[in-house]
């Protein structure tokens, strides 16, 4: 796989004080950095809810619920701690339902539409691949919740990556048109993989703490695997694109204000409903 | 015998807790099912089995239900992430529980069909009807049934 040119931010987005990156401080970090767990899994975990009774098959129809189910069990626990190190209040659903947009920090790659089964096993297959990565390390953090949620959860997270790599075996290497529909969805999807191993301020704070991970460290077993998976599949990687970065500090694509529109309505319209 | 007068006083709280079915499984307790790591005269120690485990919050109500009904509302509560939940705490009687339920128990050798015992199976599915179990059909009785996953 090429190796895309290193991400150079404009000093205007890293500086200290600037607005993108206030001056880093260890509770306000962790905050920070538990929002991105939290909001990937979660924001995935509800994308992948939309495929609920419309899959190709009742099996896939299972498998995708039960790992946005993983998913949300895990955004359940890393937005409750990153409340609690707030520490104003504000619960795991309170994080989930009454941000706005601007202040969810999760990567560009969960928040894409579904589009088609291949498009959405593309993206599943190149985010817990990374996922999978992450957490491995991520049981090694010095934060006592990050590393148990991390324990628990890179079990399920490798079932996943498993799951969705041999899909894109199964339709790479498949029909013509399944081909044709995995191929897509990974050129699709491509774009939003550099953000994954971007190391900003933060990142790089948090990882010199032992909290977080050293994401760029990650990338060559990350293209290693992704690869393979490939290579089994028949497919070529897709050509890199100018990667497009910016959701860890809340810029986003359209998607994400659609996505949220429908997850925090309940919560939004009937404030503090129990059932 | 600090140890046996430990066991003596928690005993008890033990039998309690092993009356507490799994509320998707029910032939099968939370304490068969390794979610009960410990007792002590004033807590249980409990931990989920999958992050998303929508079964973990009902869980946890049925035991504070069987603890209050048996006169234990002081015993407190606690969950414990760390270490990770194993299918290897799954015990013997649980694990022949699930088995004459007609759900295989996990296992890291060859899938057992729970209805005619025959080890010719094969997955349909990775993922079941709850995160814990894929779904496999036996080739000999022509049977499916749900495999615990090895976890």
């Amino acid at each position: 796989m090429a190796s895309l040119p290193p991400i150079d931010l404009p000093s205007s987005a890293t500086g200290a004080g600037a607005f993108d990156s206030p001056a880093l401080e260890e509770g306000p970090a962790l905050f920070e950095y538990l929002l991105r767990l939290g909001d990937d899994s979660l924001i995935l975990g509800q994308r992948l809810g939309e495929w609920c009774g419309h899959a190709p098959s009742v099996e896939v129809d299972l498998s995708l619920a039960n790992i946005a189910l993983d998913l949300i069990g895990q955004a359940t626990h890393f937005l409750g701690r990153a409340g609690e190190i707030e520490g104003k209040g504000r619960d795991g659903d309170a994080l989930a339902f009454r941000r706005d947009v601007l202040d969810y920090r999760n990567c560009w790659l969960v928040e894409q539409p579904n589009g088609d089964f291949g498009r959405t096993m593309a993206r599943q297959f190149l985010f817990s691949t990374w996922q999978k990565l992450l957490l491995r390390k991520l049981t090694g953090s010095a934060d006592e919740l990050i590393a148990s949620v991390a324990g628990k959860a890179v079990k399920e997270v490798t079932y996943h990556q498993e799951l969705a790599a041999e899909w894109v075996i199964r339709l790479g290497d498949g029909t013509e048109e399944s081909r044709r529909r995995i191929g897509d969805g990974l050129a699709w999807n491509w774009r939003f993989v550099p953000e994954l191993f971007e190391m900003d301020d933060l990142a790089t704070f948090m990882a010199e703490r032992g909290i977080g991970a050293d994401l760029a460290a990650l990338r060559p077993d990350y293209d290693a695997l992704v690869s393979a998976v490939l290579a089994e599949a028949t497919l070529e990687p897709p050509p890199d694109q100018r990667p497009i970065l910016g959701g860890r500090r809340g810029h986003h694509s359209e998607h994400l204000g659609h996505l949220l529109a429908v997850m925090q309505f309940l919560p939004r319209t009937y404030p503090d409903a129990k059932w | 015998m600090v140890a046996a007068a430990r066991l003596d006083e928690t005993a008890p709280v033990w039998t309690v807790l092993d009356e507490v079915a799994d509320p998707e499984i029910p032939v099968i307790s939370v304490v068969e099912l390794g979610i009960v790591r410990s007792v002590e005269p004033d807590r249980v120690v409990i931990t989920p089995t999958y992050t998303g485990c929508p079964a973990t919050q009902v869980i946890e109500r049925d035991i504070r239900d069987a603890l209050d009904a048996a006169g234990y509302r002081n015993v407190r509560i606690e969950t414990a992430l760390a270490p990770a939940w194993t299918t290897d705490w799954i015990t013997p009687e649980g694990r022949a529980k699930l088995r004459a339920y007609g759900i295989a128990p996990p296992t890291r050798s060859a899938v057992e069909c729970p209805q005619c015992g025959s080890a010719d199976t094969e997955e349909i599915s990775r993922f079941g009807s709850t995160p814990c179990k894929a779904l496999w059909r036996c080739r000999s009785c022509a049977e499916p049934f749900d495999l615990f996953k090895c976890h």
